[in-house]
């Protein structure tokens, strides 16, 4: 027995996702256009990592996550038009176009960013979990990063406080087998299982596969529901892959289309389709609807984007303190 | 009135910010059981409990980032990083993210984060551990950098790194700890970017801050034996910098010696010569001198250390040798 609870839940989903997949293509063509520069980093292929996620957490919870963070933004509810206003670099974006593609924030959602030194966020999460027991809240703290993140001093440093001080953070790997070009065999003496480090410091942990946006969000919220009544962390690894290269200048010379191949088959985004199809969950308009409303979502935020203005010259010397 | 040390000047802001409000926290290593490295947390823990006062491991780049959360989420966090040289460590959150969160978010994010740390050399503790690196962290826009030389400055200051919601790196030199002063009972606070003159000079103005102010006064009293006046000015913070006075007092006496204990090269005393020279030059005798550490690893013998830091004696020659006075 299929609920309307459930055709809601699964509408959601898919509609998040082709939200990121439609969203990030519009941008890597503006990016061939110049209107999008610097560096622009893909979620495509990711997206059920995101959407699965931030879809079992609350409005109170905070996230934090790495720069490869359109997905994480969207799926949190930031404005469409507010991000990509932000990678044309307009003062309409989420950062008044002072933070660009890496440095999405919008702290009212509790979506603190957003950050772009590998590794460089998650004492920053410890932190705010620190806060959050401080204040005796049941907030959890959502971090995400890549595997390339794992072999930096600040992720140890970070598992082994969080865990000393008993803190609410759930860490969030997102293990895409890359780090820029260099494949996790060839960068972690600890094999592909990642999860498994977490252990050193004492920190229950669980892998889940990252395609699949339904054990995402089953293996999130049963990590969340422990964190938040345990108060402690907890590790949880989604084995995912990213379709497009590292950035959008990356010709992937590293890895062979017979790999990319093979993932591709495993789409998140057709496979949630196909499952939802075949259970009831969805029906074949409600997809086609979706796919309308996606694009018209992201061609209002293009059309917003286009049409805001540049950061006046006083805006560069605003905010440098408080 | 009371006579107090710069380490109890500090210890009485640290209490005054804990009693005063709940959101304050201090993090570090050692301060609590071990009563800190450098004594300035004796008796804290004791006081206000583990929740306020947190032992931490040796993870200089978790403690401040930690600490850089707590901020966001709204908390007031006071770091104490043992040494100047250990925040290397944690480098990457001061500057990658401490500095620039409140930027790159437009406003949306604060950052009220006050890190103390022990700054300088002289005490025989080889390379690694005599460094004077807070000029470093003063050329990063985002954050404010405080080096006081006495106690009345250290709490006065202090109460205002306190309640800035920006992060500040406060250092405090190793060998000025117990130095003694005059500090008033009722409440006062120093704004940042003010420097102080400690003594007045018609012919040469000595300029630094921390520790080498205690060198300047010592030099200012050579030269008075020669005949020559010394104003020695203390500039107190480094970010914000009050280049007004240091200008003010170079168009008064024309000659001017810059005090640091950090290495010349691309030191911070090379941007206060460089900006004494822009706005003063017409009033100047001669060029603006430097005095600092000798471009050395810091040696571990005694002897040769002591060559290395600045004194009294090589401000007083180097006064002689620039001016002929």
């Amino acid at each position: 027995m299929v609920t309307e609870q459930a055709k809601r839940d699964a509408a959601h989903l898919y509609g998040q996702m082709l939200l990121i997949r439609r969203f990030e293509e519009q941008c890597e063509r503006l990016y061939m256009d110049g209107k999008i520069r610097g560096f622009l980093h893909l979620y495509i292929g990711e997206e059920a990592v995101a959407v699965g996620a931030l879809s079992v957490v609350r409005d109170d919870d905070y996230v934090i996550t790495h720069y490869r963070d359109h997905g994480h933004a969207l799926a949190r509810g930031m404005s469409p038009k507010a991000v990509m206003a932000e990678l044309f670099g307009k003062v309409t974006g989420a950062s008044g176009g002072k933070g660009g593609s890496m440095h999405l924030f919008d702290v009212k959602k509790r979506f603190m960013g957003g950050h772009a030194i590998v590794g460089g966020h998650l004492p920053i999460a410890v932190g705010l979990a620190l806060a959050v027991k401080y204040r005796g809240g049941d907030e959890v703290v959502v971090c995400f990063f890549g595997d390339g993140a794992v072999n930096q001093g600040e992720f140890h440093e970070s598992l082994n406080l969080a865990s000393l001080w008993n803190l609410p953070v759930l860490f969030f790997l997102e293990n895409n087998l890359y780090g820029m070009g260099t494949h996790v065999d060839r960068a972690h003496a600890g094999g592909r299982d990642i999860f498994q480090s977490a252990d050193s410091y004492k920190i229950p942990a669980a892998q889940v596969d990252g395609m699949d946006v339904m054990a995402v969000s089953e293996a999130t919220a049963e990590a969340v529901k422990r964190v938040r009544s345990d108060g402690g962390p907890v590790f949880l690894e989604a084995m995912t892959y990213r379709f497009r290269g590292h950035s959008v200048a990356d010709p992937t010379a590293y890895r062979d289309s017979a790999e990319v191949e093979v993932w591709r088959d495993r789409d998140p985004i057709s496979l949630f389709g196909k499952f939802a199809l075949e259970q009831g969950l969805i029906e074949e308009h409600t997809l086609d609807r979706l796919d309308t409303v996606v694009e018209e979502v992201v061609a209002e935020a293009v059309r917003f984007a286009e049409e805001s203005a540049d950061p006046p010259p006083e805006a560069l010397y605003a905010h440098v303190y408080s | 009135m009371a006579e107090l040390t710069i380490r109890e000047s500090i210890a009485r802001g640290l209490r005054e910010a804990i009693e005063g409000d709940d959101a304050v926290l201090l993090m570090g290593e050692d301060i609590g059981a071990y009563r800190g490295a450098y004594a300035v947390t004796r008796g804290f823990l004791d006081d206000y409990g583990p929740e306020r006062i947190k032992d931490t491991p040796i993870s200089e780049s978790a403690i401040v980032g930690a600490a850089i959360g707590a901020a966001l989420a709204g908390l007031r966090p006071i770091v104490e990083i043992m040494t100047i040289n250990f925040l290397l460590l944690g480098i990457d959150q001061v500057v990658n993210h401490a500095a620039k969160l409140r930027y790159m978010s437009n406003g949306q994010m604060r950052v009220p984060l006050l890190i103390r740390t022990v700054t300088g050399g002289g005490a025989q503790l080889g390379a690694t551990h005599s460094q004077s690196l807070e000029g470093w962290f003063a050329s990063v826009p985002g954050l404010k950098v405080v080096a006081p030389s006495d106690p009345y400055d250290a709490l006065g200051l202090f109460r205002t790194a306190v309640t800035d919601d920006n992060p500040v790196i406060f250092a405090e030199h190793a060998l000025l700890y117990g130095v003694r002063g005059e500090v008033p009972d009722a409440h006062y606070a120093i704004p940042f970017g003010q420097a102080k003159i400690k003594r007045l000079g018609d012919d040469v103005s000595l300029i630094g801050t921390s520790r080498m102010v205690h060198v300047a006064m010592d030099a200012a009293d050579l030269l008075a034996r020669r005949g020559v006046e010394a104003e020695v000015i203390d500039l107190r913070t480094l970010r914000p910098l009050d280049t007004e006075s240091a200008v003010e007092s170079a168009k008064k006496t024309g000659r001017v010696v810059v005090i640091e204990e950090a290495w010349r090269t691309g030191g911070f005393g090379a941007e206060v010569a460089s900006r004494i020279q822009e706005e003063a030059f017409d009033h100047l005798d001669g060029p603006v001198g430097r005095v600092g550490g000798a471009d050395v690893p810091s040696p571990y013998a005694g002897k040769l250390e002591a060559s290395v830091i600045p004194s009294p004696e090589k401000v007083a020659d180097a006064v002689s040798d620039l001016f002929g006075m």
